[in-house]
């Protein structure tokens, strides 16, 4: 069988279930995609590829994992950026694995019967990406079609060029009333094996992490591989050492403590959900729009912070919150506020042998507001042209105290605004004050033209998002929608 | 005698549904249904990667590739001078070499190919490539080049009334703003003129399958090239041109594209005949597949145009002149260019009667990727000008957009387009009266105009447009289509046609007329790949016509194998033949029945043929493109679409809220898949005019090589409130396949109505008496800045509106 991965380093142990039967293999170089494993090396090519980088959701398989009471969840991974060693102790399932002798999986039955395929190269993707919400459905007993944020949700991150969506959408809304598939709770699903050589290292503790990384210093980080993995998959780059962040336990916990939360850097923007809608509500209507859930699912926050792009997503929040980072490494821990972390286009203060090993988001204080928003091309899994951020509290005499805002895509990287905070701070908020705000934003940045935007468009922008976060403010509660959500 | 299959051995009347659904729906969502590259390669099969030229224009002074030779992996490095026979894959007229020799035409054409056993090693081996380029100022900007006569292909004019005396016209013509004519005089005399400029931007085809072609030699010096394509008889043709072959050695065949939206009408080509190429030289298989930023670079879009009208009207809105000059950008090449700038002028009118006109079409030379085919062949962007001016009429009068539309269609009293074809089902009239009913638009725009005027941030915008889309090749010679059917002892039968299958449900609507023409279960027949050694010489699948062409060329064989069949039984049963007919999967005469089965294995042992072809020409249909007047069009399809959007005035974000789409398909082949044809091509259009920008840096380099940053619809861009219906009653005037019409491209046009919609809620910030340019696509950004520019000049007129409405928090 033909690789198309050329690069022939040392090999690792890997051991996976795949469509219910166990799965060992060796010799699997550490950069190798788990859409090269399942159609080079298991020749099942069911599963396609769009991009090779994650936007079209050809590739999406399900990955799953048991939960303490030993039921399956899956969650939708694009498999063309997943890199092969992450599927250690999971079961795969591909497209090839739903159907039983020759009755169709729901799911599969309702896209026939509703004609959500034409020309079928997206179709193993969207299936996968509707089996995984079947699924989820199904386990919490849902009996009803899910609605149309649901679908849209689900779906956020499998492109189809063909059929304009509504078949599909109508093929969502009507599997959860076929009979039920053959439960796979019983599959043996083989535990992961250690990592026995070098390559792909998979460090279970912070310990064996910092080891790691004074034994191998060329090596790169990994955790989501969401941004890391396209240098290998669109530069070509090879990836010869990965030393891989999800698996240390210690990352990947959510510490709560009496005035915030310490984010361990395995944690991904899923398992951020709820913390996010429950205390930072702008946050988490942010993150419905960070990429698709195939991303969400396997990409973390401190990925987006270490990958320091100036139009990454959080970057912003965590700036106008005022979050604090822990850094860790083989010269020991230390603590940077986040105001200090970014030093340049994509620079962090990060030095080698260095990770970054938690974030600490502030609790708001009562009366605290937290309000932000992206501006893209397209609404769903597109990159930011201008995301602002702005956290703020209104007095009892009516005045905005403690204004932080914070832009990203306006300079080389995710950066305050320090003279709009200063037009806003201690003021109460009219339409001189808003516009004081507005031409300050002159002043902060000196955007540039680009691909996704104009240097005109990301001021004026921003300057829109500013007068949406002041209409927020002073909000009177009236019936007339400020924004396309309220309409 | 050899033994014949027991009767009953064929599943019996499963999925026998009225309507069969796609014939590999089951393949495509279980994962079975395979592309190029799915397949398992033959033996020893190596792959092909190409080196893209960086620079837009440039002279090739010397090449090393021995570098590229020395990777790990290659076998073979190619470049022009090793084509045995031409280097050029142009689809039309010359100018596309399949790899560039002394000069580059556009950053992103290929330049030289590496062989090697997998494509990362011959991906990887591209970047060793050491090439001096000496570099010329490109030509980038299609109305600079019009300017500097730098074109593919001369210009091009329809004109009504004939300019007399019926001069030459190229001479005549040949300065775009000459004023002498009746369209000149009929614009001086209009109480109203007004006139705009639009940039209409390309389109990727983003087909989700990339470019693909495997070829392996066979045994008898001949070779087998596997294609993502759309035309198989072409790559069949350019390869040997290629390898100097005739071309009874090659085969070409497509089972199945993965999307092809016109982009691999004359785009595959190059890539079948590379692989070709390389087999030849190396003798191995080769596939040859590129990767999605490669495709984006090398391969052509839908044509840009830069638009100007002026038009003449009347105190009501009638239209009595028009002038529209459309500049089409074709890149560095013609490739399809003259049919698609030709299209897009026979569509300047759109659905309504122009009066006296002029409509000028330019092909312009810029080095860029060579446009292409994409579906609508230049019509969409034809269009354009014609609807913006009936906004703009209608706000210049204080009129709703819609009166306006409606006091232009073509009728009975008006039907002769502007390059003389006569309308003979003018439904358009009826057809919008009956949206515009179902759709509620006079409520809503009432709605709409009382929510607009106490709502200062969100905006609402209203439109209803309407399509007319002419239907066949504008190549006359293309309107013909051959198909092999063939009947098996078990009464399987077996079609073959020239058609291919890229997700449009051809191939089922093929299957259907054969199984209706021989009166069996649709289950009976199969499809198979579309091969050109099966069915010659055919066209390409494009310009909505597959099923108009190949589903008649079909029927046409299976009347041929019927007839045959009602000869051999009145014979063999002494039946009197006019009251034999083939119905419920047999004969029937009176109250005798032979099962379908019985009379095949029958006829077999009665030595009756049980394979027929059928072939097919559209009628009636010519063009003179010296007088540019003609019948181009066998007959039209007609369609209208409300959208209503809502819009950020903020931020230039909105969405497109709800959807009625009324469109006209005469008598449906099959309601499920036309109505997929109808709502993906909707969406497709919307994406065209909205998100999906195509972005190039001043040298010409894309900057849109991917999905990153080139954005399609998602499944939440697509309207929620998405009603369509397809117009009943209407079976198509002319004798097309069971009065059918054709489905593939005209929706696509529909979208024109969103693009309308967002004029209409910029309008309203101007209390819609301003026209706000907005050319496309309209992203967010080019909203916002319309809104803003709108804003501005609309704070000037009227000094009593706040000019900074955007900061305007007292109010609410
Ligand atoms: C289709 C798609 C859509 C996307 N959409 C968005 C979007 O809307 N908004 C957005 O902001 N981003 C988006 N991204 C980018 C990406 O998903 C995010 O930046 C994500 O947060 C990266 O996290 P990760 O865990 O996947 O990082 P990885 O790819 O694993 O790592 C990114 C970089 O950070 C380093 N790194 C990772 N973790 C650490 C650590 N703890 N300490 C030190 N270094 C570390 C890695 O070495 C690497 O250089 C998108 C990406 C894709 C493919
Ligand atoms: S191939 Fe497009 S997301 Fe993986
Ligand atoms: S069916 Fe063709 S891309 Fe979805």
């Amino acid at each position: 069988m033909v690789m198309t991965s050329g690069y022939h380093g040392e090999s690792t142990m890997l051991t996976l279930t795949f469509n219910g039967h166990p799965r060992q293999l060796d010799n699997i170089p550490a950069q190798t995609t788990a859409l090269a494993l399942l159609r080079d090396r298991f020749a099942t090519c069911g599963t396609k590829e769009g991009c090779a980088s994650g936007d079209c959701g050809a590739c999406t398989i399900a990955i799953g994992t048991r939960d303490d009471a030993g039921h399956l969840h899956y969650h939708g991974a694009n498999a063309c950026i997943l890199p092969a060693h992450q599927l250690q102790g999971c079961h795969v399932v591909t497209v090839e694995g739903l159907a039983h002798g020759d009755g169709l999986h729901p799911v599969q039955q309702a896209m026939v019967d509703h004609h959500g395929s034409q020309c079928g190269f997206c179709t193993p993707g969207i299936v996968m990406s509707l089996f995984c919400l079947d699924h989820e459905r199904r386990h919490h007993g849902l009996d009803s079609p899910p609605d149309d944020d649901t679908i849209d949700a689900a779906l956020g991150g499998n492109l189809c060029r063909c059929t304009g969506y509504r078949a599909i959408r109508d093929a969502a809304r009507a599997m959860h009333a076929l009979p039920s598939p053959v439960s796979d709770d019983t599959v043996d699903i083989a535990p992961a094996a250690r990592s026995t050589t070098d390559g792909f290292y998979r460090p279970e503790s912070r310990r064996e992490l910092i080891t790691l990384l004074s034994q191998h210093p060329q090596a790169r980080l990994i955790a989501g591989g969401t941004d890391l993995m396209l240098e290998h998959t669109l530069a070509l780059k090879p990836l010869p050492e990965l030393i891989d962040l999800s698996s240390v336990a210690e990352l990947k916990h959510i510490k709560e403590e009496k005035s915030g939360w310490w984010i361990g850097a395995g944690v991904t923007y899923h398992q951020l959900t709820s913390l996010l809608a429950e205390h930072y509500p702008a946050f988490h209507t942010l993150l419905e729009r960070l990429g698709s859930q195939q991303i969400r699912h396997r990409a973390t926050l401190a990925g987006n912070l270490a990958n320091a792009s100036p139009i990454g997503d959080t970057p912003p929040i965590l700036l106008a919150l005022g979050a604090r980072l822990r850094i860790n490494g083989i010269r020991g821990a230390r603590e940077v506020f986040i105001d200090d972390f970014f030093t340049g286009y994509r620079r962090t203060v990060l030095t080698e042998g260095e990770y970054l090993d938690a974030i600490y988001l502030p609790r708001l204080r009562n009366g605290e507001q937290l309000l932000a928003w992206k501006l893209s091309k397209r609404r769903d899994d597109d990159i930011s042209a201008v995301m602002l951020a702005l956290r703020t509290v209104i007095g009892e005499d009516g005045r905005l105290h403690e204004v932080r805002v914070a832009c990203g895509g306006m300079a080389e990287t995710s950066q305050r605004a320090r003279h709009v905070e200063a037009a806003l701070e201690g003021q109460v908020l009219d339409d001189e004050v808003l516009n004081d705000a507005c031409n300050a934003l002159a002043e902060d940045f000196s955007p540039i033209d680009d691909v996704r935007a104009s240097r005109d468009y990301r001021l004026a922008g921003a300057a829109g998002l500013l007068a949406r976060a002041c209409h927020r403010l002073t909000s009177r509660h009236d019936a007339i929608p400020m924004t396309l959500e309220e309409v | 005698m050899r033994k014949l299959i027991q009767f009953g051995s064929l599943p019996s009347a499963t999925a026998t549904a009225a309507v069969p659904g796609h014939d590999s729906a089951i393949g495509h969502v279980t994962g079975q249904a395979a592309y190029i590259d799915d397949l398992p390669g033959p033996k020893g099969m190596h792959h092909l990667a190409v080196g893209l030229s960086p620079h837009s224009s440039a002279r090739v002074l010397h090449m090393d590739l021995s570098e590229v030779r020395r990777q790990p992996g290659v076998i073979d490095v190619i470049t022009a001078a090793d084509i045995p026979g031409h280097n050029e894959v142009g689809a039309v007229y010359p100018g596309d070499p399949l790899l560039a020799e002394k000069e580059v035409r556009y950053a992103g054409q290929m330049v030289f190919a590496v062989v090697a056993d997998t494509l990362y090693n011959a991906r990887c081996a591209v970047a060793h490539a050491r090439i001096d380029y000496h570099l010329q100022t490109p030509a980038l900007d299609p109305a600079a080049s019009i300017r500097a006569g730098l074109t593919v292909l001369p210009e091009h004019i329809h004109e009504r009334p004939l300019p007399a005396p019926a001069l030459d016209r190229g001479a005549a013509m040949s300065d775009d703003t000459q004023t002498s004519g009746n369209v000149d005089k009929a614009l001086q005399r209009a109480p109203h003129v007004l006139e705009g400029e639009q940039f209409i931007g390309g389109q990727e085809h983003f087909y989700l399958e990339g470019q693909i072609a495997q070829a392996e030699a066979l045994d008898d010096n001949g070779l087998r090239v596997l294609t993502s394509s759309q035309h198989p008889s072409e790559v069949q043709k350019l390869v040997a041109e290629v390898l100097a072959m005739p071309l009874h050695a090659i085969v070409a065949e497509v089972r199945r594209m993965g999307g092809g939206f016109g982009g691999k009408e004359s785009q595959a080509a190059a890539l079948g005949a590379m692989a070709a190429l390389a087999v030849h030289r190396n003798g191995c298989a080769v596939r040859f597949r590129l990767p999605r930023a490669d495709d984006m670079q090398a391969t052509g879009k839908r044509h840009p145009f830069h638009n100007r009208y002026r038009v003449g009207f009347d105190d009501t809105g009638r239209l009595t002149g028009a002038d529209i000059t459309l500049i089409g950008n074709c890149g560095h090449s013609p490739d399809l260019s003259e049919g698609v700038v030709d299209r897009a002028m026979f569509h300047a009118d759109n659905a309504y009667y122009l009066g006296d006109a002029r409509v000028t079409g330019h092909r312009a030379m810029t080095h860029t990727a060579s446009n292409t085919a994409f579906r609508g062949f230049g019509g969409p962007q034809g269009m354009m000008p014609i609807e913006g001016a009936m906004d703009d009429i209608a706000r210049t009068l204080g009129l709703d957009p819609l009166d306006v539309r409606k006091r232009n269609l073509y009728d009975e009293a008006h039907c002769e387009t502007h390059y003389g074809q006569h309308i003979d089902q003018p439904l358009i009239g009826e057809l919008i009266e009956t949206l515009e009913a179902s759709s509620d638009y006079r409520t809503r725009r009432r709605e709409i105009t009382a929510f607009n005027a106490k709502s200062p941030v969100i905006r609402k915008g209203l439109a209803l447009t309407p399509v007319k889309f002419g239907i066949s090749f504008t190549a006359r010679h293309l309107n013909q289509a051959g198909a092999l059917l063939m009947i098996y002892t078990d009464g399987s039968v077996l079609i073959n046609h020239g058609g291919t299958e890229m997700g449009q449900g051809l191939h089922t609507k093929v299957c259907q007329v054969v199984a209706k023409e021989l009166g069996i279960a649709h289950h009976r027949v199969r499809i198979s790949a579309t091969r050109t050694d099966k069915v010659p010489n055919t066209s390409p699948t494009a310009a909505s016509s597959g099923a108009d062409l190949n589903a008649m060329a079909a029927r046409n064989a299976a009347i041929t194998l019927r007839e045959r069949l009602v000869d051999f039984a009145a014979g063999w049963r002494g039946l009197p033949r006019e009251q034999l007919t083939l119905e419920a999967d047999g004969l029937s005469a009176g109250e005798t029945r032979i099962e379908w089965s019985e009379l095949i294995q029958q006829a077999y042992l009665g030595r009756v043929s049980l394979s027929a072809t059928g072939h097919y020409a559209t009628p009636e249909i010519y063009y003179d493109r010296k007088t540019g007047r003609g019948r181009p069009f066998f007959y039209y399809a007609w369609g209208a679409a409300v959208s209503e959007v809502h819009m950020d005035t903020l931020t230039g974000e909105y969405r497109v809220a709800r959807v009625d789409i009324l469109h006209d398909v005469g008598d449906s082949l099959n309601p499920a898949i036309d109505r997929g044809q109808i709502e993906g091509g909707f969406v497709q259009g919307m994406g065209w005019l909205t998100t999906e920008e195509l972005r190039w840096d001043a040298e010409g380099h894309l900057l849109t090589t991917g999905p990153a940053t080139y954005k399609i619809p998602a499944c939440g861009d697509a309207p929620r409130d998405f009603r369509v219906a397809l117009l009943e009653g209407h079976p198509n005037s002319q004798a097309t396949i069971y009065r059918s019409k054709a489905v593939g491209e005209p929706p696509l046009m529909l979208a024109i109505s969103v693009w309308s919609a967002l004029r209409d809620a910029i309008a309203s910030l101007a209390d819609d008496h301003t026209s706000p340019r907005l050319d496309t696509p309209a992203t967010p950004e080019r909203v916002l800045m319309a809104c803003r520019a709108i804003r501005e000049a609309h704070a000037h007129d009227a000094p009593s509106t706040r000019k900074e409405m955007t900061h305007a928090l007292s109010e609410k």
